[in-house]
């Protein structure tokens, strides 16, 4: 596998994320590697909708996830997942 | 009857809107969707509201657009995202209305009247739509909301970006009757210099002349748009199956370098017509007119057509026939810079297996050509467009076009844009 060096000065950032598909055809993520490879199981996931990340630029399905007690945005754009970066 | 309630749609200098949301970096600055220079389609396809405001218009050629505003930022199209984009609005729309009419990518029309009891009234959807388009796409749309097309399609236009126009039976008279009649649909330039001779200048002067002098002033076309002006446009907006009804298949190319001769023309007939007829093959379509589109290197266009003997889906039929149309009305004198090439007067390829064959045509050598060109429509969607070609064309490798995947797309403004020749090569059969 290919990995591109992280841009620091973009606000988008894709990750590697683990996910399962469940046979009523939803799909949901379990966990994902942030760019510095540390990972983040995710807890619960609060709400799908489709939504678009102005601050990253681009559009997909955003996951609304609870992570070691805090909610983060997931998004999940075609083929790929990514993140928004936080101050 | 209570009237209707209709949307018009315009999502907000489309292409560039796109573009800017991907490049974060890029919003504030001037941004313009322009084509490829190199192929010489280097004109502005979009561009967003600061590079507007610098004098940039859509058309203009690259450079032009540069002296108006020296800073801007020039990206290519990129096609296969617009179309996501469009397929994602659609969806959206598909929530609240049953009859959906697009026009181009960015715009369409929507019939809600049926939903009225179910979610509210066309400002209520308007918004919602609006409000959605914003946050699941995260680019901005301008509704027009009314009591038919026309109207609807001016609202969409009053007030940008990211607002809901609503022009009703009760304001039209205000709203609408003070506008330049060019802003009304159809109303291109030429009409409007005709109008304007005639003393008509706002939409206004057009709904208060006399019916009878405009009939008799533009033909039935003067009739049409004194309805329209007055708001009697009944036109339906048109739902899924009706807008996929294809009423002819062309493709049109610019080439990279002007075409000097016969030769090369017939080269570039040989590529739009292989297109087209496996375009026609595709949809189990024969043609029985076929259609050329000449423009040369001055820009002036014309284009002429011609009946086939028998309805055909060949690719060698139809580019012998737009080589003899070429033939019979082209004097060469200037190059030619685009060429465009339509199937029309279509029928089902089953129907014509029972006309009658021809006794100075060797019948069977046509079956077994038709079986050769349905052969490479198979390989070349098992291999690639380029996998199997024409020897004639390795006579001149720049003139390489792949008119079916390069650009299936439907510029903006189909009516009043100066793309207007920029023809979808996909299915034309919609306004």
């Amino acid at each position: 596998m290919i990995r591109r060096m992280p841009d620091p000065s973009a606000q988008k950032v894709y990750v590697q994320v683990t996910a399962v598909f469940y046979p009523d055809g939803r799909l949901l993520p379990v966990s994902f590697v942030w760019e510095d490879g540390q990972s983040y199981g995710i807890d619960r996931v609060l709400g799908t909708i489709r939504a678009a990340s102005l601050k990253a630029g681009g559009t997909g399905i955003r996951y609304t996830c609870m992570v070691r007690g805090r909610g983060i945005h997931l998004y999940f754009e075609e083929d790929r997942w990514f993140m928004e970066r936080r101050e | 009857m209570s009237p209707r309630n209709i949307l018009h749609i315009d999502m907000n200098n489309f292409y560039a809107s796109v573009e800017c949301l991907y490049r974060p970096e890029l919003r504030g600055k001037p941004v313009a969707v322009c084509g490829d220079p190199a192929l010489r389609h280097g004109i502005v396809l979009a561009k967003n509201y600061p590079a507007k405001s610098a004098g940039v218009t859509t058309g203009q050629a690259i450079w032009q657009a540069r002296q108006k505003c020296p800073d801007l930022v020039v990206l290519p199209p990129n096609f296969a995202r617009y179309l996501n984009f469009a397929r994602l609005a659609r969806n959206i729309y598909a929530d609240y209305a049953s009859r959906i009419e697009a026009f181009g990518l960015d715009e369409a029309w929507l019939d809600v009247t049926d939903s009225k009891s179910l979610i509210g009234d066309g400002k209520e959807i308007a918004d919602r739509i609006r409000a959605r388009i914003r946050s699941e796409l995260g680019i901005t749309a301008s509704v027009g909301v009314s009591f038919n097309k026309v109207f609807a399609k001016l609202g969409s236009d009053m007030k940008k970006p990211d607002a809901t126009t609503v022009i009703s039976v009760l304001n039209y008279k205000e709203k609408v009757w003070p506008l330049p009649v060019q802003e009304l649909l159809y109303v291109g330039r030429a009409t409007r210099k005709k109008l304007n001779r005639k003393n008509i200048f706002t939409i206004g002067d057009l709904a208060r002349a006399d019916q009878r002098f405009l009939t008799a002033a533009f033909g039935k076309w003067g009739g049409v748009l004194h309805d329209f002006a007055n708001g009697r446009d009944d036109a339906p907006v048109s739902d899924f199956v009706e807008s996929s009804v294809i009423k002819s298949i062309g493709n049109s190319t610019t080439t990279p370098r002007d075409l000097m001769n016969e030769q090369d023309v017939r080269l570039v007939f040989y590529v739009l017509a292989e297109s087209v007829a496996a375009r026609l093959r595709e949809h189990g379509f024969r043609c029985r007119t076929v259609q050329v589109h000449i423009r040369d290197n001055g820009l002036f266009t014309f284009e002429r057509q011609g009946k086939l003997a028998r309805p055909t889906s060949l690719s060698s039929d139809i580019a012998a026939k737009a080589a003899d149309i070429f033939r019979e009305n082209y004097t060469w004198e200037k190059p030619v810079r685009t060429l465009g090439l339509r199937g029309c007067d279509l029928v089902p390829a089953g129907v014509t297996d029972n006309t009658q064959i021809d006794i100075f045509m060797d019948e069977i050598r046509r079956q077994k050509q038709e079986r050769l060109e349905e052969t490479l429509d198979v390989l070349r969607r098992r291999y690639g467009y380029y996998c199997l070609q024409r020897a004639v064309l390795l006579s001149d490798r720049p003139m390489h076009i792949n008119p079916r995947d390069d650009h299936v797309i439907h510029p903006a403004g189909v009516f009043n844009s100066p793309l207007k020749d920029r023809e979808t090569p996909g299915k034309d059969g919609a306004p």
